[in-house]
């Protein structure tokens, strides 16, 4: 008879052999089926995977065998060819960097020669965010440096994209930093592209800034570049601000407005630097502290856009005009202080 | 040890020796002509030790050979014990055959089982397999002599080192 497994037919028999053919045939059929609509065989399958696995690292034994003569043998003359070519490499990086190095050097004399207070010599800390604020109506973050780390208020908060925002607040382990997404923070900026000076107010949104007031024949367009102009002192100049979304014409047809993508990974960042300026008069370069503001208002024809701090935003911007620039350097996180 | 012993022990090492010939990588233009050396060994034991080897165990070393190459279960298993059932047929035949001849009729059985594997994978849906999946016989073909005398040998030597 036909049992799975005995081997005790040979010759002969032959009706018995088909038989025992048939019935194997029938087996190995199910067994496919079954196999192939992943039933219980798969998890036999799973469980002699283990058992087989030493006769596949066997069979791959050739192969890693070949492999590893291979990298014997050639080793020698591939370790020589990339030595000599590193060596060629770190030359060429050497003279680069010394060729970099005389033209930073250069570069600090002249800016030594031109009196350079745009802030360039920076020093910067690492800070970790211990606690985020998004809401419409403030935007801040708390760092976990403070006074006794050497923080101090209108340190700048940058990260690997550009600014962040601004220290506002210092207890002596903390840091409080003004988003420059808040709707109170505005930053002097510049555009990349046409060197047009002009400011960016926070909306509340964490990727969105905006840019009103911009003159209709001002030189800006989608994919513009805003960095910092440095223009005040508060900021120092050069960092990426965002670029430029969308442009758009405000209701009174007088101004254009920008809406602008922040540079900075304002929601994702998880460690930012604080930058201080270095430079070596520490006041800020260009008008007095707001304290000062009503005398000067009333002295200077300047009045009309100093008094940003308390005005509406549209009065604050003529950004072609040179006696603008005040106006820019409102320090636009004191105003919540 | 008698004859049935060393059968006993000589079987397992040449399954376990078909399969890992049966997986070691090759490239992929060579791998699909690959031939296959389970089906040349199981041959070789079902002529030669009728009495140990029938389809019970061509079943089992197909099934066994599934699990390590990872096709589908009982595949191999079904063309091995079809295999086993045409040399069983003509066993007293084959046996005395002269060697070349003998090598054209296992070339047959091989063209045979690649017809019956080109058949499974067809009702499983697959395309029909390309050219380089038909050389595989044509391979196995030289190979049989010398897997038979070396066997012989081997088995031979055993038998002397051990009466």
């Amino acid at each position: 008879m036909a049992y799975p497994g005995s081997s005790t037919a040979r010759f002969g028999d032959s009706g018995s052999g088909t038989l025992r053919l048939l019935v194997y045939l029938a087996l190995g059929v199910a067994m496919m089926v079954s196999d192939h609509r992943g039933g219980v065989l798969a998890r036999v399958r799973q469980g002699a995977t283990v058992a087989i696995e030493p006769v596949w690292w066997l069979a791959s034994l050739p192969a890693r065998l070949i492999e590893f003569t291979e990298a014997a043998v050639s080793n020698q003359t591939r370790l020589n060819r990339e030595n000599t070519d590193l060596q060629q490499q770190l030359l060429l990086a050497k003279a680069r960097i010394q060729r970099l190095e005389s033209l930073g050097q250069e570069n600090e004399s002249l800016r030594g020669l031109l009196g350079g207070t745009r802030g360039y010599k920076l020093g910067v800390q690492l800070a970790g965010i211990l606690d985020i604020d998004l809401d419409p109506v403030q935007q801040r973050i708390v760092l976990d440096v403070g006074a006794n780390q050497g923080a101090h208020v209108d340190q700048v908060v940058i990260d690997a994209g550009g600014v962040l925002g601004q220290v506002i607040a210092v207890t002596p382990t903390r840091a409080t930093a003004l988003l420059i997404t808040d709707p109170d923070a505005a930053v002097p900026v510049q555009a990349v592209r046409s060197g047009l000076r002009l400011i960016a107010y926070g909306t509340g949104h964490s990727d969105r800034l905006t840019v009103p007031n911009i003159p209709q024949s001002g030189d800006i367009k989608v994919g513009d570049e805003l960095i910092t102009s440095g223009i005040g002192g508060r900021f120092p100049a050069g960092f990426p601000v965002g670029r430029v979304a969308a442009v758009e014409s405000d209701p009174s047809h007088a101004f254009v407005a920008a809406s602008v993508i922040p540079a900075a990974r304002l929601d994702r960042s998880g460690n930012v630097l604080l930058v201080s300026n270095l430079s070596d008069d520490a006041a800020p370069v260009g008008p007095p502290m707001p304290d000062d503001l009503p005398a000067r208002r009333a002295a200077a024809a300047l009045a009309l856009r100093a008094a940003t701090a308390k005005l509406p935003r549209s009065t604050a911007t003529a950004p072609t005009v040179p006696s603008a620039q005040p106006a820019q350097t409102q320090p636009p996180t004191e105003r919540r202080r | 040890m008698n004859r049935a012993n060393i059968g006993f022990f000589w079987l397992p090492l040449s399954v376990a020796l078909g399969i890992v010939l049966g997986i070691v990588p090759l490239p992929d233009a060579v791998a699909p002509m690959r031939p296959y050396f389970l089906g040349l060994i199981l041959t070789y034991w079902l002529l030669e030790t009728p009495d140990r080897v029938g389809m019970g165990a061509a079943f089992t070393i197909g099934l066994i050979g599934d699990l390590a190459f990872g096709t589908l279960i009982g595949e191999q298993a079904l063309r091995l014990t079809v295999l086993a059932f045409i040399v069983q047929r003509f066993r007293a035949r084959l046996r005395f055959f002269p060697l070349w001849q003998q090598s054209l009729a296992v070339f047959a059985l091989l063209v045979n089982d690649r017809v019956i594997a080109a058949a499974v994978r067809m009702a499983l849906g697959e395309n029909v397999p390309r050219w380089p999946f038909w050389l595989s016989p044509l391979l196995a073909l030289p190979l049989w002599p010398w897997l038979v005398v070396l066997f012989d040998t081997l088995r031979m030597r055993a038998r002397e080192r051990r009466p």
